[in-house]
């Protein structure tokens, strides 16, 4: 959404009271509503019963390989940027049972798992990763089969996006042009101020339903003059962004550097942890898990979250299909910003920089494709 | 095969025609050899129909066959250098026909005529190269059982 | 009902082709899959133990699925008896283009287990005539014993031209002995017109497309048939990349003009 080209005044304000009552009417409507909230010294993405459990009043000290929750004294439920978890925990879960099977007599029985997933609401989601949410979306529903656990949760979901006005020092959703603003497929927007006039929140609905939950809110009326503050902070946002990305064709870059030595520097800092892949939010891999019980009669197929720097990951009959370090970082990188747009017309990178934050030996994305990028455009005959 | 063996497809006429002068037909009938490991490499041929196994002796047991060549294929290079020995035998599966062609006058028509000579082990070292390659791919053992591994 | 849970079938025949490999004949218990054609895949369910991808190897009324007993999944599903279930799901990935060939001479070459995938090709050339303008199959093996569908070889030689050969012959062998491309000069190979279908190691692939190439043959008019690990067969779980593909939606069989540069990336 550019802020350039919408009408000078819309959507509606609302206060913390408000907040509050966004909360329990989700959860009288029957949502399962999930927000940040502070716990074990990070802001973490649990089930909100209130308001109350909001990081008011704290924000995030990011770094390469650094996370710290820091006091503010403005009292800002979200001036903060992404912590360890992303909205995939819920959508596309870690470990999830796909089926049962039952044998007797030979007989075979097999059954989905038809547990109905809860319906949520998702309270605060960065404009980073609702495009994150998109780009899931596109890899699970949007091709020739869809994947029916993340169907389930996914349609039933009620975003409510939340603009960046604090980007951190490792994001740079600016330069992949997934925020600080958020783009479409909420359904309601806020923009948080803190100001002299208060603390308050310009909100918008993006979709009928959320339209439907915003006429419920006690709210005021939107002045021109809020919402150009609320677009300025937001604007202000943009240019105050930690790291930026390469300006360029990330994916012919991807495609041109598969022999650079660049992946060979990486892979001798790179302890294939999988961290990285773990807090992305549109990493979205998964393995089969296969167990049965005692008896040998009942089994059950899990779906578990896999790592593609895992050895396993490749594994044909023979053995890994990538068994360097080297080409384990380089699969998860040229994948992330070059093939994924090959498989699903996106970048798979939507500048939240968790993977910076989360990497235990400090290794930013947007300095290896910066270091690609140079040794692309090196003049001749320089190795 | 009704197309020419390559080696007479990659000569131009004129030399085509030189060589062919110094062949004779022949004939070898199911299971005769051809010639045998250590004896003289004196002369070689192009395969005209046939199969031709090519063995080595193995004391006790029935020689394993380490390759065969049929219809179009050059048979023999051992002629090529000292001391004109073969390296391995050969043995007619089924009725094999053959241009045979004397060593000794083909090596001296290229002794002759250098551009016949280069023209024709070009040749020669295509055909190696390509049993070379083969065998290499064969060194692999690439449709062996493989374990220890999911799936 | 979706496409991630399986569907039972059960074994109506399993015939052993060698030491370690078996063809296993299966029909519906209750609910069929969509149809499957020649090159595509399903996933196999061995109770309890897993699941691996296994290209159809015959579509004569029943299906018919080859495997090599190679890990558990593989080692269970070769044990299973007449009247033993499994869990199917299917059709997933490409398969050959047939269509594309109605004109062309077709040439098959298969190394190894590469046969099956390609047998429902020759089984579609025998039963209906004039389907393709001429079939020659090449078939590389390691020896006789290990030579796929041995028994069924004389009656595709009724209108199939049929090469087998292999890298370690027995003592009773007469047929040829070395690797499968040598079988290339002994065919009449009509390149203008050729369309190649090639499977098996992905060495022995590079190795017969090289020597295609060589000779002439176009490599748009070249399929093959790649593998990778394959977890899911629905483009979800991200295993079976091969750089932009993913070769259980774009693959496993594929054109040769996009398989070769990127076999030619190490660890791609």
């Amino acid at each position: 959404m550019s802020t350039t080209t919408t009408p000078a005044a819309e959507g509606a304000v609302i206060g913390k009271d408000g907040l509050a009552t966004l909360v329990d009417l989700l959860r009288a409507r029957g949502f399962t509503v999930v927000g940040p909230t502070v716990r074990d010294g990070a802001i973490v993405l649990a089930e909100l019963e209130s308001a109350d459990q909001l990081p008011y009043g704290w924000g995030v000290e990011l770094e390469a390989g650094h996370y710290r929750l820091r006091e503010r004294e403005d009292g800002a439920a979200f001036a903060h940027a992404a912590g360890p978890q992303s909205w995939k925990t819920f959508l596309h879960p870690a470990r999830v049972r796909q089926w049962r099977a039952e044998r007797s007599d030979g007989q075979l029985v097999i059954e989905e798992d038809d547990t109905p997933p809860p319906r949520f609401a998702f309270l605060g989601v960065r404009p980073c990763d609702l495009r994150a949410i998109a780009v899931q979306d596109r890899v699970l529903t949007g091709g020739r089969h869809r994947d029916p656990v993340y169907q389930g949760r996914r349609s039933g979901a009620f975003l409510v996006a939340v603009e960046c006005t604090e980007p951190g020092a490792t994001c740079f959703c600016a330069s992949m042009g997934t925020g600080p603003a958020a783009g479409p497929g909420y359904d309601l927007a806020l923009t948080e101020l803190v100001d002299a006039d208060g603390h308050r929140f310009w909100i918008r609905s993006g979709s009928p339903e959320g339209a439907d939950i915003l006429a419920a809110l006690p709210t005021s009326a939107a002045s021109e003059a809020v919402c150009e503050t609320a677009r300025q902070a937001v604007a202000s946002a943009a240019d105050r962004m930690g790291r930026t990305m390469p300006d360029t064709d990330l994916r012919r870059l991807m495609a041109g550097t598969l022999d650079a030595p660049r992946w060979d520097d990486v892979a001798s800092r790179c302890l294939t942890c999988g961290n990285c892949t773990m807090v992305c939010p549109t990493c979205y891999c998964t393995t089969t898990e296969d167990v049965t019980d005692l008896t040998g009669d009942h089994a059950e197929r899990w779906r578990v979250w896999d790592v593609c720097f895992d050895l396993d990951f490749s594994q044909l009959h023979g053995g890994p299909v990538r068994p360097s370090a080297r080409s384990r970082y380089r699969q998860w990188l040229t994948h992330k910003l070059g093939t994924w747009y090959d498989q699903f017309g996106s970048s798979g990178c939507v500048g939240c920089g968790r993977c910076i934050v989360w990497c235990p030996v400090a290794i930013d994305i947007t300095e290896e494709a910066a270091a690609l990028h140079d040794w692309a455009d090196r003049p001749d005959g320089e190795p | 095969m009704t197309t020419l063996p390559p080696l007479l497809d990659a000569l131009p006429e004129a030399h085509r025609d030189r060589l062919l002068a110094l062949a004779h037909d022949r004939d070898f009938p199911d299971g005769s050899r051809l010639f045998d490991e250590g004896g003289p490499a004196d002369r070689f041929w192009l395969v005209r129909s046939g199969e031709v196994a090519l063995d080595v002796y193995v004391p006790g047991r029935p020689a394993p066959v380490v390759e065969t060549l049929g219809a179009g294929q050059q048979l023999g290079w051992s002629w090529i250098f000292p001391p004109y020995r073969w390296h391995l035998g050969a043995r007619a599966v089924g009725p094999v026909r053959a241009w045979e062609l004397p060593a000794a006058e083909v090596r001296q028509l290229c002794a002759d005529d250098p551009e016949f000579g280069y023209t024709l082990m070009r040749h020669c070292v295509e055909v190696i190269a390509d049993r070379l390659q083969a065998t290499r791919i064969r060194l692999l053992d690439l449709y062996a059982p493989v374990g220890g591994g999911p799936p | 009902m979706t496409t991630t849970v399986p569907v039972p079938y059960r074994v109506t025949a399993a015939t052993p082709e060698t030491a370690d490999t078996v063809s296993l004949e299966l029909e519906p218990i209750e609910r069929a899959l969509p149809a499957f054609s020649p090159g595509r895949f399903a996933m196999v369910y061995a109770f309890g133990i897993g699941e691996v991808p296994i290209s159809v190897s015959a579509l004569r009324g029943r299906l018919v699925l080859t495997v090599r007993a190679v890990g558990a999944v593989t080692g269970a599903l070769c044990q299973l008896r007449p009247g033993d279930a499994v869990g199917l799901r299917g059709p997933y990935g490409t398969g050959w283009d047939l269509d594309a060939a109605a004109d062309s001479d077709l040439l098959v070459v298969a190394g190894g287990l590469g046969l099956a995938p390609l047998r429902p090709v020759v089984h579609q050339a025998l039963d209906r005539p004039g389907r393709f303008g001429s079939l020659a199959v090449l078939v590389g093996a390691r020896s006789p014993g290990e030579l796929l569908y041995r028994a069924e070889l004389p009656q595709w030689r009724t209108s199939v031209q049929v090469e087998v050969t292999v890298d370690q012959p027995d003592p009773t062998w007469r047929g040829t002995v070395g690797v499968v491309t040598a079988l290339l000069d002994r065919i009449d190979l009509r390149l203008d017109r050729t369309r190649a279908l090639v499977c098996g190691p992905e060495a022995m692939i590079r190795h017969t497309a090289r020597a295609l190439l060589a000779r002439g043959l176009p490599a748009r008019r070249l399929q093959t048939s790649l593998e990778r690990n394959m977890r899911c067969g629905t483009g979800h779980c991200g295993h079976c990349q091969l750089g932009p593909l993913l070769l259980c939606l774009d693959g496993p069989v594929i054109g040769y003009e996009r398989a070769e540069p990127l076999l030619a990336v190490r660890e791609l």
